[in-house]
C-alpha cells in the first residue's frame, strides 16, 4: 500500500494511522514517547507536591489564597471540550472525510487557544495581585514548572496541528499524513489527561488545604 | 513514487556529507564508534591526571580546583559520553541485523539522536576552554553545585540536557525496532541476548531519562533563572535534586552493564561453540534485573537520613538483584562448561569479566547492607566498587565486542597477537588499580579527596594503583595501534570471519550492504545461521521473493536541530552574565531547532526504493555476496 495512493471513502482502510509500516512505528513509538512524558510530568507532580506551600516567609501568598475555582472550571471544561472535538476529527479522518475533520480540528484549536489565553490571565493576575511568581519562593517555581510545562505543550500540540492544518489543507487524507494527524490527537489527549491531574492535585487539592 | 538512484559523491567532502546526513544505522554505528572513542580517550586522560596527582602524598601536580574538575568530568565523561555511545554504537551496528531487520524504525530519530549526544558531549568538553569545567561531581549534588562558582556546573547542565535527549530518542527508537521490524519467524523467545539486553536497556532509557530531564532542569533553572527548587532559603528541598538524580543513576547502571551482559552472552556461545546454557532464563534475569534496577535508587542515600525503614526497604531490594545476576553468571559458566573453547580476544575477555564482574557484585552486596555503608560511603571502597562493575563489566564488555564485531563493522579483523597484548595490559592493570583501593577505603581514604599525607598508611597502595593505570592506558594505545594498522592493511575477511556465528548478523557479508537483507530470512528457531549451518546450509533461507526494497533519504535536518539546541545553550549559560548578545543567541538557537523541525515536518519525504533489477545485478557481478 504506497503512501500516496488516493483513496475514496470506500477503498480507505479501517485504522488509516497504522496501515503502514511506518505508521505503524509511528503509532508504537509514539505510546512510548508519552510513556516516557508521563514519568516526566509523574516527576514534576512529585517535585510540586514536595515544595507545595513552601515559601520563604509568612507574607507569601499559599495555595489556598491564590486559586479561584470558577477560572479553572472554565480552563478544564475548555480542554475537556478540545479533547472531544478532537476525538470528532478522528473520527471522520476515519472516515475519509477530510473537511469534517479539518472543521473539528479547528474548533480543537481555537478551544486550545481560549484555554491558553485563560492561563495567561491567572498567571498574570497571581503575579499582580500577590507577588506570586517563578523566582518568588520553591513554591512559585515548583508551581510555574509544573502548569507552565503542561503550557508549553499545550503551544507544541497547538503549533502542530496548526501546521498539519496548514501543510495539508489543499491535499486530503492519504496514508503519509493520516498517522500525523492521528499522533497529534493522541498528544493533545495526553495534554487533556495531565490538565486532569493538575486539576485535582494543584488547584483542587490547593482549596481544602 | 520518486526514485533517486543510488550515486556517491565522491571524495572526501562527499564522505563527509555522507556522514553528516547518514541515516543507515551501519554508518550512525560508525559516528557513535568514532565519538564515543574520542570520549573515552578524553576521560581516560583525566583518569591518569587523577591518578598521577594521587600517586605520591602531598602532590601538587594539579590544583585542588582542578583536581574537582577532573574527577567530575572523568565521571561525567566516561558514563554519558564514553560508555553509553559506545554500546549504542553496537545495538545499532548488531541489533537490526540480529533480527533480521533492513533498517530501524525511525532512522531519521536515530540520526538525531546521534548528533543531539555529540553536540551535548561537545557543549560539556567546550568547558574546558570557556572559563573551567563542572567541578561538583559527577553527582553535582544541588547543595554543592548550586553554590559552584564560574560557567562550569551550567556545562554540565546544559550539556547532559541535550545529550540525555538524544539518548532517550534512541531508546526509543530500538524499542519499537525489536517490536516492529522483527523476520518472518523470529519470535521474542528466538531473538539473541543482545537483542534482549538492548530493548531493557532501552525500556529503562525511556522511563529513567525524564527524571534525570526534569532535575536538570531544575538545576538549570534554578542556576541560570532564578528559581528556588534547590535552595533552602527560598523553601526549596536539596534533597529533591539527590533522588531524581539517583531515580535516574541507578536504572542508568543497569542501562550501562545490561547490553555488556549480552555482548558477553553473544561470546561466549559462539567460542564455546554450545548453545546458550538457560536461554529463557537469561531473558527472565535481564527483564528482572531492569524492573528491580528502578526499585533500589535510595541505596545510594542510605547516609542522607531517609529512615530506618526506607534504608531497610531499599536495602532488602538491592540485594535482591543479585539473585538474577547470579542466575545470569551461573548461566555463562554452564555454557563454557564441556565446551570447544578457544580462547580468542574477545572469549578472553569474556572469561576474565566473569571473576571482576563477581568481585564487584560482592562488594555491591557489602554496600547494600546500610549500616555497613555508613562505613564505607564516599570512600574509596565505593571507588573500588563501581570501577570494578563498570571496568570489570562494562569496559572489558566494549573492548571484547570491538574485538568481536570488527569485522562486522569495517570488514576487517582486528590483530589478535596485539589483541592478546592489549588484553593483557588492560585486565592486569585494571585489578591493579582498583583491587587495592578497597582497601584504601577501608583504611579511611575518602573519595574525591585532592591528595593525602605521608605516614597514614596510604601511600603504597596508591602507589600501586597508579601504575596499574598506566599499565591499563598502555593497554590501550596498543588497541588504537592495532585498530590504525588493521584499517590501513585493509584486509577484508568477508562473511562469517569467526566461523562458528550462530545468529543473522553474520549470515550476511560483513560490512552489511547498506540495504542489509536482499531477501528477509526465514527464522526457524533460536540461534538461527547454526541451525541452518547445521543442516549443511550456508545462507539462510529466505522468507520472501527479490523485491523491490524501500530506504530512507539522508537528511541533514538531524545535524541542524542538534546545532540549534548547542548554540541555545550559550545564549541560555552566558544571559547570567547580563551578555547583550546572550538572548539573541538563545532566540536564534531555538529558531534553527524549530525551524528544522517544522521543515521536517512540513516537507514529504517518502524515501525511494531500489528496484529489484539492481538487486539482481549485484548478485550477477558477484559483487556483495
Amino acid at each position: 500500500m504506497a503512501a500516496e495512493e488516493k483513496f475514496s471513502p470506500q477503498t480507505w482502510p479501517v485504522s488509516p494511522e497504522q496501515a503502514t509500516l511506518e505508521g505503524k512505528n509511528k503509532f508504537l513509538g509514539f505510546w512510548f514517547f508519552l510513556g516516557g512524558e508521563t514519568v516526566l510530568f509523574a516527576s514534576l507532580f512529585a517535585t510540586y507536591l514536595a515544595l507545595k506551600d513552601s515559601v520563604p516567609s509568612p507574607d507569601h501568598a499559599l495555595a489556598k489564597d491564590l486559586f479561584e475555582l470558577p477560572l479553572v472550571f472554565l480552563m478544564t471544561m475548555l480542554l475537556l471540550t478540545s479533547s472531544l472535538t478532537s476525538v470528532f476529527a478522528m473520527y471522520h479522518m476515519k472516515n475519509y472525510n477530510f473537511k469534517k475533520m479539518q472543521t473539528w480540528l479547528f474548533i480543537t484549536v481555537v478551544l486550545g487557544l481560549a484555554f491558553l489565553a485563560c492561563e495567561i490571565y491567572e498567571f498574570n493576575h497571581y503575579y499582580h495581585e500577590f507577588g506570586h511568581t517563578f523566582t518568588s519562593s520553591a513554591f512559585g517555581s515548583a508551581f510555574y514548572m509544573l502548569v507552565g510545562f503542561h503550557g508549553g505543550h499545550v503551544v507544541f500540540g497547538l503549533a502542530w496541528i496548526i501546521a498539519l492544518m496548514i501543510r495539508n489543507a489543499k491535499r486530503g487524507l492519504n496514508l503519509y499524513n493520516a498517522p500525523k494527524f492521528y499522533l497529534a490527537s493522541l498528544y493533545w489527549h495526553f495534554i487533556d489527561v495531565v490538565w486532569v491531574f493538575i486539576f485535582t492535585v494543584v488547584y483542587l487539592m490547593g482549596m481544602v488545604g | 513514487m520518486s526514485t533517486i538512484a543510488h550515486t556517491q559523491k565522491r571524495g572526501f567532502a562527499g564522505t563527509v556529507w555522507e556522514y553528516l546526513t547518514t541515516v543507515d544505522h551501519k554508518k550512525i554505528a560508525i559516528l557513535y564508534l568514532i565519538a564515543g572513542g574520542l570520549f573515552f580517550l578524553i576521560g581516560g586522560i583525566e583518569a591518569m591526571m587523577i591518578r598521577i596527582q594521587l600517586a605520591v602524598p602531598n602532590n601538587d601536580f594539579v590544583s585542588a580546583g582542578l583536581f574537582n574538575e577532573i574527577i567530575t568530568m572523568h565521571g561525567t565523561t566516561m558514563i554519558f559520553l564514553a560508555a553509553m555511545p559506545l554500546l549504542f554504537a553496537f545495538m545499532n551496528a548488531v541489533m537490526p541485523l540480529q533480527i533480521g531487520a533492513r533498517d530501524v524504525a525511525f532512522p531519521f530519530i536515530n540520526a538525531l539522536g546521534f548528533w543531539l549526544f555529540f553536540f551535548g558531549g561537545l557543549f560539556l568538553n567546550l568547558s574546558w576552554f570557556l572559563g573551567g569545567a563542572p567541578d561538583a561531581g559527577w553527582t553535582s549534588y544541588a547543595s554543592l553545585s548550586l553554590a559552584s562558582e564560574g560557567h562550569g556546573v551550567d556545562f554540565y547542565v546544559l550539556g547532559l540536557q541535550i545529550s540525555g535527549f538524544g539518548t532517550l530518542m534512541g531508546g526509543i527508537n530500538f524499542l519499537v525496532t525489536i517490536i516492529n521490524m522483527r523476520a518472518p519467524g523470529m519470535t521474542y523467545m528466538r531473538m539473541p541476548l543482545f537483542t534482549w539486553t538492548t530493548f531493557v536497556a532501552s525500556a529503562l532509557i525511556l522511563f529513567a531519562f525524564p527524571p534525570l530531564t526534569v532535575g536538570l532542569f531544575m538545576m538549570m533553572f534554578d542556576r541560570m533563572f532564578g528559581s528556588g527548587f534547590f535552595d533552602v532559603a527560598a523553601g526549596g528541598n536539596t534533597i529533591i535534586w539527590e533522588h531524581f538524580f539517583w531515580i535516574f543513576g541507578h536504572p542508568e547502571v543497569y542501562i550501562l552493564i545490561l547490553p555488556a551482559f549480552g555482548i558477553f552472552s553473544e561470546i561466549f556461545p559462539t567460542f564455546a561453540r554450545k548453545r546458550l546454557f538457560g536461554y529463557s532464563s537469561m531473558v527472565f534475569a535481564t527483564v528482572l534485573i531492569g524492573f528491580l534496577g528502578f526499585m533500589v535508587w535510595a541505596h545510594h542515600m542510605f547516609t542522607t537520613g531517609l529512615g530506618p525503614i526506607a534504608n531497610a526497604i531499599f536495602a532488602v531490594a538491592t540485594m535482591a538483584i543479585a539473585v538474577p545476576t547470579g542466575i545470569k553468571i551461573f548461566n555463562w559458566i554452564m555454557t563454557i562448561w564441556g565446551g570447544k573453547i578457544t580462547f580468542t580476544v574477545p572469549m578472553l575477555y569474556a572469561v576474565s569479566f566473569i571473576p571482576s564482574f563477581v568481585m564487584g557484585g560482592v562488594t555491591g552486596v557489602m554496600q547494600a547492607a546500610a549500616p555497613a555503608d555508613y562505613q564505607f560511603h564516599d570512600s574509596y571502597f565505593i571507588v573500588a566498587h563501581f570501577h570494578y562493575v563498570i571496568v570489570g563489566g562494562v569496559v572489558l564488555a566494549l573492548l571484547a565486542g570491538c574485538h568481536f564485531y570488527w569485522p562486522l563493522m569495517f570488514g576487517t579483523m582486528l590483530s589478535e597477537r596485539l589483541g592478546k597484548i592489549t588484553f593483557a595490559l588492560f585486565f592486569t592493570g585494571f585489578h591493579l588499580t582498583f583491587f587495592i583501593q578497597h582497601f584504601l577505603g577501608l583504611m579511611g581514604m575518602p573519595r574525591r579527596v585532592w591528595t593525602f599525607l605521608p605516614g597514614q598508611g596510604l601511600e603504597t597502595g596508591n602507589l600501586i594503583s597508579s601504575i596499574g593505570a598506566a599499565f591499563m592506558a598502555a593497554g590501550v594505545i596498543i588497541f588504537l595501534i592495532n585498530v590504525v594498522n588493521t584499517q590501513v592493511k585493509n584486509v577484508q575477511v568477508g562473511r562469517d570471519p569467526w566461523k562458528d556465528g550462530r545468529t543473522l548478523e553474520w549470515a550476511i557479508p560483513s560490512p552489511a550492504p547498506f540495504y542489509n537483507f536482499k531477501q528477509l530470512p526465514l527464522v526457524r528457531g533460536l540461534d538461527a545461521f547454526w541451525i541452518e549451518k547445521m543442516e549443511g546450509k550456508t545462507e539462510m533461507t529466505p522468507a520472501e521473493p527479490i523485491g523491490d526494497i524501500h530506504m530512507p533519504n539522508n537528511a541533514f535536518a538531524p545535524f541542524l536541530i542538534s546545532l540549534g539546541l548547542f548554540i541555545a545553550a550559550f545564549g541560555a549559560m552566558y544571559q547570567v552574565d547580563d551578555k547583550p548578545w546572550a538572548i539573541p543567541v538563545l532566540i536564534i538557537g531555538m529558531a534553527i531547532t524549530f525551524g528544522s523541525m517544522l521543515y521536517r515536518s512540513i516537507k514529504d519525504d517518502h524515501g525511494y526504493h531500489i528496484h529489484k533489477e539492481d538487486l539482481l545485478d549485484d548478485a550477477d557481478k558477484g559483487g556483495t555476496r
